[in-house]
């Protein structure tokens, strides 16, 4: 069965990454950044759904390593 | 509600999204082999996939939007619907009620109910919730294409037939599957969505001292931002318990203490969390008895800390919009006609009195005063487009429903806004998927299976599965149309919702807890409780309502101080009355199940089950008793 760690995590690092590059490409934009109260949020919530996606993927690959010897 | 410009990021985000939900129904497809793995997942999921899940079938988009609107209505006595109205059922339906889910090797809740009881309990049961889960799935789908109408400009039948295909496709070609494996992935983005929303809206109050505080103002002077129509104590936004004990009056809700813990934390909670086969289902796919038991237990730790993600962000617009920061206001209900009413502007008569009575006569709303006669003063030097602005403005009535998005338009760029969004589409569609599979099960299992055509092949049952799906997303379709053009179905839907699932628990109680409850007894046990409820309503009313289909329709003997007091006093009845009967009907009749055919059904004829795998802490009695302990730390954090 298709483990659900895969499609999470490729999905969050994903849309993660493209936050991040977003965030980077316009980070000097503070008229944009006004109303999340002057924080880049695109580029923090980014690094943390990347974070959050790698880990996804990290324990599918491991749950895959163990499964496989079976 | 004004348009949201989306940037192509945001739609870039969207289509990440719906790329990833197809393609796991596509990925998933060659699993499905029999009707087995269809509909039940061929019971291989793993614990915390099923607890997530278990968790998610529950948090729909309309629970997302209906918590944020209660936390500002009514402050943080809205976290009674988790920490009272759903830890201790869940906790309960581990410990005690999944052994006998589980173990009867029942494919759905009716079909428990037939072999504990009979074919007529299971008939009434498997018909009503299949009805009810049609209706819900289109009311969350209106919803959704209401919602991407109002804020997006999209067209509202485009809305509904595209995402109700994407919901077609994935629950087609994955089954019970699909719909987990997404009810995963909405948890997530749900959390990830709103996670930042929650924190910049807390920076931007100043911290939870500072919302406390403006909390506390706001219970003072709640007329300031029309959320109601009399003052409280300080602590009535902000304290779950003492402003409950003080009575119906010293509350937002108008809730008295037996309504809510009795009504609300054991009839209606129980009755949801206990028998509603859309969560139970999720639970039962699970791969073993140990794995079915945890998973409500998992389920609950997410669904004590849920209320900071849905709750506070409602407690916040409050405090924000008593102190209009950065002009922030409580979102104002939509003008029906909005044409009409820029014309009743445009058009009033020159008396100050005269002008404001015939644009409140064309709106139909509460509106300001303050703002309207400026407005009028204003209006020969102004746009069409600008009135229109201003006229919506000066509706004074909220409209809490748009509360959450309110916050999510005030904080979120580009980018962040795609993801927010993306989490409330994927709520709405999980909401039709999770729906979906239960209507299709309880259909093929319960309805076809027993009653049109037995003894068919599997794959004849898997084609049913399919065919019905097609059919059930597309009643759902037609239910959606429904509620949306007549708008009186959404509280009869909800009304009968509540006539049909208040007694309901009296029946599962006794019918796993006392083998000497018949079949007989159960069934106008449960007519009788549901009949009940029906009367109930028609004596009764709430305060501020007309007689009519809020209640009160035959004569009105008792006044409840809100609608909320009523439905739980409501639930209580029919609850004692199903369980009385019930009671009362079985002594009176014979027993039809001889004891042995009892066994694994009924508590007291089931052998204890013996030591299972795994280290002592893991248990479900011990998981149970510790998330009960947090949960009343919890209540008592927030006394």
């Amino acid at each position: 069965m298709l483990d659900i760690r895969w499609p999470i995590g490729l999905m969050f690092a994903l849309v993660g990454a493209i936050l991040i590059v977003y965030g980077l490409i316009t980070g000097s934009d503070a008229g944009l950044y006004h109303r999340s109260l002057d924080i880049n949020i695109n580029l923090v919530w980014g690094v943390v759904l990347v974070v959050f996606g790698g880990l996804m993927l990290l324990f599918a690959w491991r749950g895959q390593k163990t499964a496989a010897p079976k | 509600m004004q348009l949201v410009n989306l940037h192509v990021l945001d739609y870039i985000i969207l289509a990440i999204y719906v790329v990833f939900v197809l393609g796991i129904g596509f990925a998933l497809k060659r699993y499905m082999k029999t009707s087995s793995d269809f509909f039940m997942s061929g019971r291989s999921i793993p614990t915390w996939v099923t607890g997530l899940a278990f968790i998610s079938a529950n948090l729909g988009a309309l629970e997302l939007v209906g918590m944020a609107a209660s936390g500002a209505k009514y402050g943080i006595a809205t976290a009674h619907f988790y920490w009272v109205g759903a830890i201790p059922a869940m906790v309960f339906l581990a410990v005690f009620m999944m052994p006998f889910y589980y173990g009867s090797k029942a494919r759905s809740v009716p079909e428990y109910l037939k072999m504990r009881f009979d074919e007529r309990v299971r008939c009434l049961n498997s018909i009503s919730f299949a009805v009810m889960t049609l209706f819900a799935s289109g009311v969350s789908m209106n919803a959704l294409a209401k919602l991407l109408h109002q804020l997006l400009g999209w067209d509202y039948n485009v809305s509904l037939w595209i995402t109700s295909a994407v919901v077609l496709v994935y629950v087609l070609k994955g089954g019970l599957t699909s719909a987990i494996y997404t009810e995963v992935l909405q948890f997530f983005m749900i959390v990830l969505g709103f996670a930042p929303v929650v924190y910049l809206g807390l920076k931007d109050v100043g911290g939870w001292d500072k919302l406390t505080a403006t909390l506390g103002q706001v219970a003072q002077h709640p007329m300031a931002v029309d959320l109601n129509t009399k003052a409280f104590q300080t602590n009535a936004w902000t304290s779950a318990w003492q402003p409950l004990l003080a009575g119906p009056t010293s509350n937002p809700m108008g809730v008295d203490i037996f309504a809510m813990v009795f009504g609300l934390g054991f009839v209606l909670s129980f009755g949801y969390w206990c028998t509603n086969f859309l969560v139970v289902q999720r639970a039962m796919a699970a791969r073993n008895m140990g794995a079915a038991r945890r998973t409500p237990l998992i389920a609950a730790v997410p669904k004590m800390i849920l209320p900071v993600l849905v709750i506070l962000p409602g407690m916040l617009a409050a405090a924000l919009a008593f102190t209009a920061k950065d002009g922030y206001r409580l979102p104002p209900l939509p003008i029906k006609n909005i044409p009409a009413a820029v014309q009743a502007v445009k058009t009033a008569p020159a008396d100050p009195v005269a002008a404001l009575a015939a644009i409140k006569q064309t709106v139909g709303l509460k509106m300001n005063d303050a703002k309207l006669t400026a407005l009028v003063a204003a209006s020969k030097t102004l746009t069409d487009e600008q009135i229109k602005t201003r006229v919506q403005d000066a509706v004074a009535d909220n409209d809490y429903d748009g509360v959450i998005l309110s916050l999510v338009k005030k904080y979120c760029p580009p980018g962040m806004l795609g993801l927010a969004l993306t989490a409330l589409l994927a709520s709405f569609m999980s909401g039709m998927a999770g729906n979906v599979t239960a209507f299709n099960a309880v259909w093929t299992y319960d309805l076809y299976q027993a009653y049109i055509a037995k003894n068919k092949s599997d794959e004849h049952y898997m084609w049913m599965g399919r065919a019905v799906t097609i059919a059930g997303i597309l009643l759902s379709i037609v239910c959606a149309y429904l509620v949306s053009h007549w708008s009186n179905a959404m509280d009869i839907i909800q009304l009968v919702f509540g006539f049909v699932n208040a007694p309901l628990f009296a029946t599962f109680l006794l019918g796993m807890f006392w083998k000497r409850a018949t079949g007989t007894g159960a069934f106008l046990g449960l007519l009788g409780g549901t009949l009940t409820s029906a009367l109930f309503h028609a004596l009764t009313s709430a305060a501020g309502n007309v007689p009519g289909i809020k209640g009160g329709y035959l004569t009105v003997l008792q006044v409840f101080p809100s609608d909320m007091a009523q439905n739980f006093w409501l639930a209580s009845f029919a609850f004692m009355a199903c369980f009385l009967l019930t009671a009362g009907i079985s002594l009176a009749t014979a027993r039809t199940k001889t004891d042995e055919e009892l066994k694994g059904l009924v508590y007291s004829l089931t052998p204890k089950l013996k030591a299972e795998e795994g280290p002592w802490i893991l248990r479900p009695a011990v998981l149970g008793v510790i998330l009960l302990a947090g949960c009343v730390v919890l209540n008592w954090m927030f006394f």
